[in-house]
């Protein structure tokens, strides 16, 4: 094991243009390249920790956002008094800008990641709820009165008929949900927990080109593919679409 | 509680409404802003879309335009573009970070608008003679304007909330005292200013909401 050296310890001190100052290093971090290999090389560790804070804040908050759609979607089918209040305050949740909806929590939760969180869930039950009341009453009723023919109680045929038969609309608005959340966890670096925004904030700040382009990139990366993961997902829940396809 | 009494007292100071970081010019920076870049992304867009529509042709590109300015997040294309020499004109990166995010939901409305009209009322126009500036103006337009302005409607909300996130980034707008206020660490202020923006918000969308509502019945449409 030999210690690192630097490259700069070789050279003598007469091949310095300035006697008295050393010379800056000329690599793209000095120039302050847009694109940058050494600064992937040097921060990959920050990178790869705000990579994972906005996996984890977007997962995290469609999760959420998914867990209380379901139920909400199904009591606005089930009680027609409940359909007008649940679509109206959802839409009016949409309505409200990022910036001011992680404010607007900030008395509630402090200055912590769960002010993102809660505000991105806010926003993902929009776009669920809407697209699985669509997928649900855009079931067949045939399909339906042939599982009640069958003996299926409810909540079998809500499991096995009428949500495998919704999960295309359900899927359709958990990939526009998440792609959502991903670009717009980066407007959590307000208080501090934007996962990849955070880079870019700061870098904003010290005029990092480099460090602003790389995290964008990654964020555009990372919507692209949780939204090709989803599709996939989509694929494999329901076989019987690809072989109507096919059939076509 | 506290936090909401104390946002209260925030928003009823008469002082935090005047001068150069009061609201009432903070709400006129907001609304001038939205409105040229709404009118700016009009202009560009709604040429492009109807033309398109008209013709039958870009449809991928008008859907996958939406998907892509929902995929790139608005703060980082403040962001670059501050960092890049358009940042050293002042609004100049604001208002095209702004009319960026505003070309999508303009383009795929009008555009889906276009090309839902009823084949058998263009092929009637058709029938009758009109040329194709007759069919655009006179035939699809008027039946793709309820589509039109559900796009128009989505994007000025887009825009409003767009302006606020542009204060993370130096411009200027509703969102300054949000971000004024986290500087300031002052909570109520903060609160205050998310008030005041989701209102605005609301009343953007509520606005166009109305129009629609005391719109004639033709301009309704079933659609949006």
């Amino acid at each position: 094991m030999t210690a690192p050296t630097s490259p700069y310890e070789s050279m003598s001190p007469y091949e310095l243009t300035s006697p008295y100052e050393p010379v800056p290093p000329d690599d793209c971090l000095a120039r302050n390249d847009w694109v940058c290999g050494e600064y992937l090389t040097t921060r990959h560790q920050l990178l790869t920790d705000a990579t994972l804070e906005h996996l984890q804040l977007t997962g995290l908050s469609v999760l959420l956002g998914l867990v209380l759609a379901v139920p909400l979607a199904l009591l606005a089918r089930r009680k027609r008094w409940a359909a007008g209040p649940v679509l109206g305050v959802t839409t009016i949740l949409y309505t409200i800008p990022s910036l001011a909806m992680f404010s607007l929590l900030l008395p509630v939760y402090g200055l912590s990641a769960s002010v993102v969180i809660a505000g991105l869930v806010l926003y993902s039950l929009t776009l669920l709820v809407r697209n699985i009341l669509a997928g649900l009453q855009g079931v067949p009723a045939d399909a339906r009165e042939a599982a009640r023919g069958m003996g299926y109680g409810p909540l079998r045929l809500l499991l096995a008929v009428e949500l495998p038969l919704a999960l295309p609309a359900v899927m359709a608005g958990l990939r526009i949900a998440t792609v959502s959340a991903v670009s717009l966890a980066t407007v959590g670096a307000i208080v501090g927990y934007g996962g990849l925004g955070n880079l870019i904030y700061s870098g904003m700040n010290s005029f990092f080109k480099a460090q602003v382009l790389t995290a964008s990139v990654l964020c555009v990366l990372i919507a692209i593919a949780a939204d090709l993961l989803l599709l996939g997902v989509q694929r494999l829940l329901t076989p019987w679409e690809r072989a109507r396809r096919a059939a076509r | 509680m506290n936090a909401v009494v104390e946002s209260w007292d925030w928003l009823t100071n008469g002082a935090n409404w005047t001068g150069e970081n009061g609201v009432w010019h903070r709400l006129a920076e907001h609304l001038h802003l939205t409105a040229v870049c709404l009118g700016l992304s009009c202009l560009i867009a709604l040429p492009v879309a109807l033309v398109l529509g008209h013709l039958g042709k870009g449809g991928a590109l008008a859907v996958n335009l939406s998907n892509v300015g929902r995929a790139v997040p608005t703060f980082a294309v403040l962001v670059l573009l501050l960092l890049t020499p358009i940042g050293g004109y002042g609004d100049w990166s604001v208002v095209i970070a702004l009319v960026l995010f505003a070309i999508p939901p303009l383009l795929t409305n009008a555009y889906v608008g276009m090309r839902g009209v009823d084949p058998d009322v263009v092929q009637a126009a058709q029938g009758m003679g009109m040329t194709g500036r007759q069919l655009l103006l006179g035939v699809e337009l008027p039946l793709a304007l309820p589509l039109v302005m559900t796009g128009v409607r989505i994007a000025a909300v887009q825009l409003v909330a767009t302006a606020t996130i542009a204060a993370l980034a130096g411009g200027g707008g509703l969102g300054r005292i949000i971000t004024a206020g986290f500087n300031l660490a002052s909570t109520p202020q903060v609160v205050a200013g998310a008030v005041l923006v989701a209102v605005f918000a609301l009343l953007v969308e509520g606005v166009f909401v109305g129009a629609r509502r005391l719109s004639p019945a033709w301009l309704r449409g079933r659609m949006g």
